[in-house]
């Protein structure tokens, strides 16, 4: 049976990891290849890295560390954060990456998805979609969240869907460093109304909020950061907890 | 020993390399007859499109080369997808070494799997210090059925071909480089345990 997939998230600047607490107040949480080392060995089913760093040296740093990445960690792992064309995914594919999210890009120009896809295949290819209420509807927000766009969740899901995208990683910008739990809501309408996997991101704080997100939001993989990478949870025990809930994971 | 992978521009040949790399082996790269054929172990790698990979494999003549080999062949994921018959992707001619035609998953499931699954009904050394049930990493839309030459099993809706064996020639439909520990048990039987037919 397929498993349900944990996801330890690695928010990388100039090389080095840290964690936004809602995305502004930064934290040092170490060594990437290290802490992903780490993660490959105590139950971690995948990793993703997120580029936040926005130097003109940020192309050749990430591919650096894709290809470092990729020489000791024998799980699959993505990579995101300021990719916008066909030779950014080139050479990070090339490098060992397994696969790359577009967000703010595939926005900017959905054929993006189209000719990604067409290059490299949908399975590589991972859309990354933030978004928060407002006035009761779920709107699609750029720039790790501070700029509103006019789409609609649901119908850019779709939209990324048609196009060819292999996966969506879905943030939800409400629920995003409130360790209150995920917004399973929307989760489970984003996996009914789609037919390839939704990744939860945003809102993990406890072990509950993960069985939930499985269950209420149909997700087939949660993402988290900090409540990883201060030990809040340890991946060994809330895969344990997960399989008394009967929830298929890898142990 | 040498390990050659086959570099025909549709692969991720890097992790593949790593994972030889943490096991204590160098495998090197290859487009050429002459070096593939002098290989002791030759791995077929293949990521992305059945149709234009295969053309890839055409363009540079490896589609006569790869069915010929006498040495231990492992086909993963896309490249095992191609030492099938056909595929339905890009209605692909494969290189006909396993006698099954590669399909889409119904809409039943989600497509593509990503994921962690099972292997089950392990029937190779292949699998040699593997157990029934332990996970393996896979991403793919399409996938070979059960058949004589199946000899590991998953289940996605249905049971199909998580692994093939015909003389020779092996094939993973799960990434074995990427499957943590489990994965590299794997490798290491495919280097160690598998040899050359006499």
């Amino acid at each position: 049976m397929l498993t349900k997939r944990i996801i330890p998230c690695l928010d990388i600047k100039n090389g080095r990891t840290v964690k936004g607490i809602n995305f502004v107040d930064l934290r040092d949480a170490g060594d990437p290849v290290e802490l992903a080392e780490i993660y490959a060995k105590t139950g971690a089913d995948e990793l993703v890295f997120l580029d936040i760093s926005a130097t003109e040296e940020r192309r050749r740093t990430l591919a650096d560390l894709v290809l470092r990445v990729a020489e000791k960690v024998n799980i699959p792992f993505t990579v995101g954060g300021g990719i916008s064309s066909v030779e950014d995914v080139d050479i990070l594919l090339h490098n060992g990456a397994d696969k790359v999210s577009i967000n703010s890009s595939a926005v900017k120009n959905p054929q993006l998805i189209n000719d990604l896809v067409a290059k490299f295949g949908s399975q590589c290819i991972v859309v990354a979609i933030d978004a928060k209420q407002i006035n009761g509807e779920w709107i699609v927000h750029l720039v790790g969240g501070k700029v509103p766009t006019t789409l609609n969740l649901f119908t850019w899901a779709k939209e990324v869907e048609d196009r060819g995208a292999g996966e969506i990683l879905f943030t939800s910008m409400d629920h995003d460093g409130t360790k209150d739990g995920f917004a399973n809501e929307a989760l489970a309408r984003l996996s009914t109304e789609l037919n390839i996997p939704i990744i939860a991101s945003g809102g993990a704080g406890n072990m509950q909020h993960f069985t939930d997100t499985f269950m209420e939001g149909k997700a087939d993989a949660a993402l988290a950061a900090s409540v990883f990478h201060f030990k809040e949870i340890e991946i060994k025990d809330l895969k344990a907890e997960l399989k008394r809930n009967n929830i298929p994971v890898r142990l | 020993m040498k390990i050659v992978i086959i570099d025909y521009g549709a692969g991720n040949i890097q992790s593949i390399k790593f994972a030889f790399q943490r096991l204590g082996y160098e495998a090197i790269l290859s487009k050429d007859a002459e070096g593939i054929m002098t290989a002791d172990k030759v791995i077929f790698p293949g990521v992305g499109e059945a149709s234009s990979a295969m053309k890839k494999l055409r363009e540079s003549k490896l589609d006569q080369i790869i069915p010929k080999l006498k040495q231990p062949v492992l086909g993963i994921c896309l490249g095992m997808q191609l030492m099938c018959h056909s595929s339905e992707e890009g209605n692909t001619q494969g290189l006909g070494i396993f006698d099954v035609d590669v399909v889409k998953f119904s809409n039943e499931v989600k497509v593509p799997q990503i994921g962690w699954n099972q292997i089950t009904n392990l029937k190779s050394d292949l699998f040699k210090n593997v157990n029934e049930k332990e996970h393996i990493y896979l991403v793919h839309s399409f996938y070979a059925p059960l058949c004589k030459e199946t000899i590991a099993e998953a289940d996605y809706g249905l049971g199909y071909s998580a692994a093939l064996r015909k003389d020779n020639f092996y094939g993973t439909q799960f990434h074995p480089e990427k499957s943590s520990e489990v994965g590299e048990r794997i490798l290491r039987n495919f280097i160690e345990t598998i040899h050359t037919p006499n």
